[in-house]
């Protein structure tokens, strides 16, 4: 087998690990909404309205809402129009599923991605200088504020930066994406980014601790190597054994663990939307599982699980293109 | 060398002497807690909104419920939900990852694709899907705490039954022709033990967290429960008149438990485990 062939069959090998991945989660997904015993009637319509309806009436509504058909046909209707990208209409917001969440996501979408980027680059940056020297005072530092991090919900975090930015300092608005009463098509770019710094701020800083965590581990490992001792002793200053030697051996590792902290970043902007009333992804997952909203929450979970699954493809086929024994082993595996 | 031992010694007591009472403060919070539950919902309009003072610590909020109470008898609550969540998922992630790496490859496949399956989902998200299914409230919480996290320990255990399939002792009891259970109970059980305790008290916190944070959003426990979750999501609607402390306190709490018990579980592994600090 030629070596091009390797890496292709291993890359069409991860592609289908992805599909099967995604077919099993909305598999999942299904049967959990499936067996709930959430009455989407009773929430949505509510006790009295029922009582004072016509059974009629009652029978069209437990239609729309797609009460009495057996769940293995109603899954596999629902995925053969997901397949040609038709998630099936929300019963909230009273919309196609795709649309509320391509508006969504596109709401989302500064909010995720500069938050991947900061809390990547600054847990990367703490996760080397903590590495740099074990035990040392910087990674002493580092440590304590991340496993502080880590402890602490998310949500809280939110919330503590609402209080001092928002509530006392008045610095940043309270809430939502745009600003109170200005129409649509009047709100600037600027207005945007405003509404997002705190949101973004505090999501960005739920991330760091995974990642600097991890990344000083690879360091240390890197910095107690014998090549790193040996670079030490031809006299190589300290700044060129990092650069040269920690760097370059960790950053495939960190490449890795910034792909797969998507789904962390994700997880995190349920709840910080929540905080900061942003109308988002996350927020509509929320409000559709309160509401019973089945297609909408069914529809957010693939499509995050599917980014998700992405990211960790990719991270894999990095690693695999790049490393060629994560290949083989992957192979005889 | 004789003096090297005594500190030594001196220092294993003294990890285990604050580690013995970071669990007693748990202790101490959960019975309190518990004992407080009460008055964690009685009501007094005469002393609502007040700020934290000697005889309110922690304040009282707009229904007058004293927050110190409320906050102590929230985490009790979550602390016991935490315990309970915490030992079932560390039995599944024990008998998952051990069937994984001993039963051969196909359930070794299986249980990987259900790793990755469970960590692929965001974890929130995860839990609004379950706790929808078991129709909300307490059991949703308990349920779906308990069905996500053990994934992690699981890969962990899974990792570590792969290197001991490999090694020459394991090798010889099959040889040997011992069975797989014998060999999976009695060879490998035993050097799996501290990791799964650590792994296990580790849980806890995340437990922990993963309740409040259902909690909060609102699909955990219900509302009249005093919750951590529940009292975090309520005081939203009065932070922006400036009542910081409804949010700050229990939240500060809550934390430093979830810290408490991190550093117990480090603790306890550097105890069991000494080895694993030079790791």
């Amino acid at each position: 087998m030629t070596q091009k062939t390797g890496k292709l069959k291993f890359i069409g090998k991860q592609a289908v690990r992805m599909a099967v991945l995604l077919f099993l989660a909305s598999v999942f997904a299904f049967a959990l909404l499936t067996v709930s015993p959430v009455d989407p009637l009773q929430t949505n319509v509510g006790q009295t309205a029922l009582g004072s309806m016509s059974p009629e009436q009652i029978e069209k509504l437990k239609a729309y809402w797609g009460a009495g058909v057996p769940p293995v046909k109603r899954y596999l209707s629902w995925a053969a129009a997901f397949i040609r990208g038709d998630m099936g209409i929300s019963l909230l917001y009273r919309r196609p599923v795709a649309a509320v969440i391509a508006e969504k996501l596109a709401n989302s979408a500064l909010l995720l991605f500069s938050a991947w980027l900061i809390s990547g680059a600054l847990g990367f940056l703490m996760g080397i200088l903590a590495g740099k020297r074990r035990g040392g005072l910087a990674d002493r530092i580092v440590t304590g504020v991340s496993l502080v991090i880590a402890g602490t919900p998310a949500f809280w975090i939110g919330m503590v930066f609402l209080m001092i930015f928002a509530v006392q300092l008045k610095l940043f608005p309270i809430g939502l994406s745009v600003p109170i009463g200005v129409a649509a098509d009047e709100v600037t770019l600027a207005d945007r980014l405003y509404h997002a710094v705190l949101p973004a701020a505090a999501l960005s800083v739920t991330g760091i601790s995974q990642i600097a965590l991890h990344t000083r581990e690879k360091m240390i490992e890197v910095m107690e190597s014998d090549y790193v001792l040996f670079a030490r002793a031809r006299g190589e200053s300290e700044t060129a054994v990092i650069l040269r030697h920690g760097l370059r051996n960790i950053l495939l590792p960190a490449m890795t663990l910034q792909l797969s902290s998507v789904s962390e970043i994700i997880g995190g902007s349920v709840l910080i939307e929540q905080v900061f009333s942003y109308p988002g992804l996350g927020q509509a997952a929320v409000t559709a599982g309160l509401g019973a909203d089945v297609p909408l929450l069914l529809g957010i979970t693939v499509i995050t699980a599917a980014i998700v699954f992405l990211g960790n493809m990719t991270a894999n086929i990095l690693y695999g293109v790049v490393d060629p024994r994560i290949r083989e082993g992957a192979m005889r595996g | 060398m004789s003096t090297d031992r005594a500190f030594w010694k001196d220092r294993r007591f003294r990890m285990l002497a604050l580690a013995a009472a970071a669990a007693a403060f748990l202790l101490a919070v959960t019975v309190l807690g518990s004992v407080w539950h009460d008055a964690a919902l009685e009501t007094d309009f005469s002393r609502k909104n007040l700020a934290p003072c000697l005889k309110y610590p922690f304040g009282t909020d707009w229904m007058g419920r004293d927050m110190f109470a409320r906050t102590v008898a929230g985490l009790s609550l979550s602390i016991r939900l935490g315990i309970l969540t915490a030992c079932v998922s560390a039995a599944i992630a024990f008998v998952l990852g051990l069937s994984a790496a001993v039963m051969g490859r196909f359930a070794d496949g299986a249980v990987t694709m259900m790793i990755d399956l469970v960590m692929g989902i965001p974890h929130i998200l995860l839990l609004v899907l379950i706790s929808y299914a078991c129709g909300k409230g307490f059991k949703g919480v308990v349920i779906g705490v308990s069905l996500t996290h053990w994934a992690s320990l699981a890969r962990l255990i899974r990792g570590e039954v792969l290197q001991l399939k490999a090694s020459p002792y394991v090798k010889i009891a099959e040889k040997l022709g011992k069975g797989k259970l014998y060999i999976a109970f009695r060879h490998m059980a035993p050097n799996l033990f501290p990791q799964f305790i650590t792994g296990l008290i580790l849980l806890f916190p995340h437990a922990i967290l993963h309740e409040a944070s259902v909690t909060f959003l609102g699909f955990g426990l219900s509302p009249e429960q005093p919750a951590i979750g529940v009292i975090l999501s309520e005081s939203m609607n009065h932070l922006a008149m400036g009542r910081w402390w409804l949010a700050l306190f229990p939240g500060l709490f809550l934390v430093a438990s979830v810290l408490l018990f991190h550093y117990i579980g480090q603790t306890v592994c550097r105890l069991i485990d000494p080895g694993s600090v030079h790791e």
